[in-house]
């Protein structure tokens, strides 16, 4: 469950980049970790993110999870369905369950991020992208 | 799995949420076997028990199970326990797993000079929980020799269920109608997998610590550990109930008596959150105008059923009052929380003459 075409940080984030545009959420292995997601805080839109730096907050029932930004930028969009649906995430981590998009304001940071090989192996899962 | 007072449990099977709803829609069934039991018997062992619990042990029957605490002789909750009266001289103690070497010490130094003894059989006995508006529905043909319909709240009698010898009890933690049944540790696993077969066709399914934590804070049942302690009395607990003070002693009698006397300083609180967010255990109880602290969140969490954030939590006794608004600082923001009176959820228990609440008295 770790699609290909996705970047990924130590810190279970998934990021889908399309030019400068970075759709940011968490990965599965992180949702179920979590649990049943309760809560999620999200950031405004027009805020600036450092990379590394505590982007929104993810709440489930027993444990609450700081999301930190893959690349640095400006917040340009952000889940709103979430405020609603939190399980969403659990429901579709790379999909509806997506938390925002950040406006990166340093592309060499993309190289920084890490394939899904590379998260596989951080979290201990090996073999298939199957998951 | 999560280790737990020395014990590996699950904290969850499926998912917290759906295990919580199963068990306020159908059914759930609870692994507690880790709970602590202890046996206290003897000639003496009334007299003995008599004056370290709250309640008049000499007015409960046989059969009767009754909630209660041990205090220290400052009035400081020492545990909160189930005393069974399983026979005139002999009573089952039902206490927090992180309690139990604690209160088997202290069990057993005050009964010293009676003629009562005590053992711990923790260890040797199972106690599986079946629980929820459709528990008795699944009990019911596995059950032998005791009519479920008739057993009351706080009740308990011998039983055989799925061919096994049980004690079958009335009681439980969730606010839900239900049993607890104590049967033999090596008979554990025939009785779960009866019991999880039979409970397909209520839709009943396997219940972790998450979802009885979430159901037991719903029902604004207090956790050992957590909303009460050794600093804390029944009295600010908002267990005055469990105290009867008629009693001529029992220890921390003196030291209640006068906190009842003067008013405690401080409450224990149930809030509800008017904003999105969740309270946590630790997290500060402030004054919405000033920003000033007034206590401290000793649990909490996301209402499955409300679907709001809930707790509990001290605060100064003037500033108590149900109705009243706190803040609650998540992470640096003070969201506004309402003190409510009584349980977050419809308490749906039997009464104790063992009939069904009139629909108006269980008002959900």
């Amino acid at each position: 469950m770790y699609p290909e075409t996705l970047k990924y940080t130590k810190e279970h984030e998934w990021a889908a980049i399309d030019g400068r545009r970075v759709r940011v959420g968490i990965t599965d292995y992180a949702q179920r970790e979590l649990g049943d997601v309760v809560y999620v805080e999200l950031p405004k839109v027009g805020a600036t993110v450092e990379r590394d730096g505590r982007m929104a907050v993810v709440e489930s029932v027993k444990a609450v999870s700081d999301v930190y930004a893959p690349v640095s930028g400006t917040v340009v969009e952000v889940n709103e369905a979430l405020q609603d649906s939190p399980e969403l995430i659990n429901k579709d981590p790379y999909g509806e369950g997506w938390l925002c998009v950040i406006e990166a304001s340093n592309p060499d940071e993309f190289a920084l991020l890490l394939s899904a090989a590379d998260y596989r192996a951080i979290i201990g899962e090996t073999g298939s992208s199957g998951g | 799995m999560f280790e737990f007072a020395g014990w590996w449990m699950p904290v969850q099977y499926t998912g917290i949420v759906e295990e919580h709803r199963a068990v306020r829609e159908r059914a759930g069934l609870f692994d507690l076997s880790h709970m602590g039991h202890l046996v206290v018997e003897g000639p003496d062992a009334a007299p003995a028990l008599d004056a370290l619990v709250t309640f008049d042990v000499g007015a409960q029957a046989v059969g009767q199970a009754r909630y209660t605490v041990m205090c220290l002789p400052g009035g400081g909750i020492v545990d909160d326990l189930v005393v069974y009266r399983e026979g005139p001289e002999r009573f089952r103690l039902v206490v927090n797993a992180a309690c139990r070497e604690k209160d088997r010490a202290w069990v057993e130094q005050h009964l010293a000079g009676w003629q009562a003894t005590l053992s711990d059989l923790t260890g040797d006995v199972a106690l599986i929980a079946v629980q929820g508006p459709r528990a008795q529905e699944l009990l019911m043909p596995l059950t032998r020799g005791l009519d479920l319909d008739a057993l009351g709240f706080f009740r308990f009698a011998e039983a055989e269920v799925a061919g096994i010898r049980a004690t079958v009890s009335r009681t439980g933690y969730t606010g839900e109608d239900g049993f607890e049944l104590f049967v033999q540790a090596t008979d554990a696993e025939r009785l779960w997998d009866a019991l999880m077969e039979r409970g397909a066709s209520v839709g009943a399914v396997p219940v972790g610590l998450g979802a009885r934590d979430t159901l037991r804070l719903e029902a604004r049942y207090p956790l050992y550990g957590h909303d009460i302690d050794e600093t804390t009395t029944p009295l600010e607990a908002g267990l005055a109930w469990v105290v009867d003070f008629d009693k001529k002693d029992f220890i921390g009698r003196h030291a209640l008596v006068q906190q009842r006397e003067a008013g405690p300083l401080r409450r224990l609180v149930g809030f509800v959150l008017e904003e999105r967010g969740v309270p946590r255990e630790g997290y500060a109880l402030l004054d919405p105008e000033s920003g000033r602290k007034l206590g401290t969140v000793t649990s909490g969490t996301l209402s499955p059923t409300l679907q709001r954030g809930i707790g509990m939590g001290y605060v100064a006794a003037g500033a108590a009052e149900p109705g009243r608004l706190l803040g609650v600082d998540v992470r640096g923001r003070s969201l506004p929380a309402r003190i409510v009176k009584g349980s977050f959820v419809p308490i749906r228990t039997r009464s104790r003459t063992g009939t069904r609440k009139r629909p108006d008295q269980a008002t959900g």
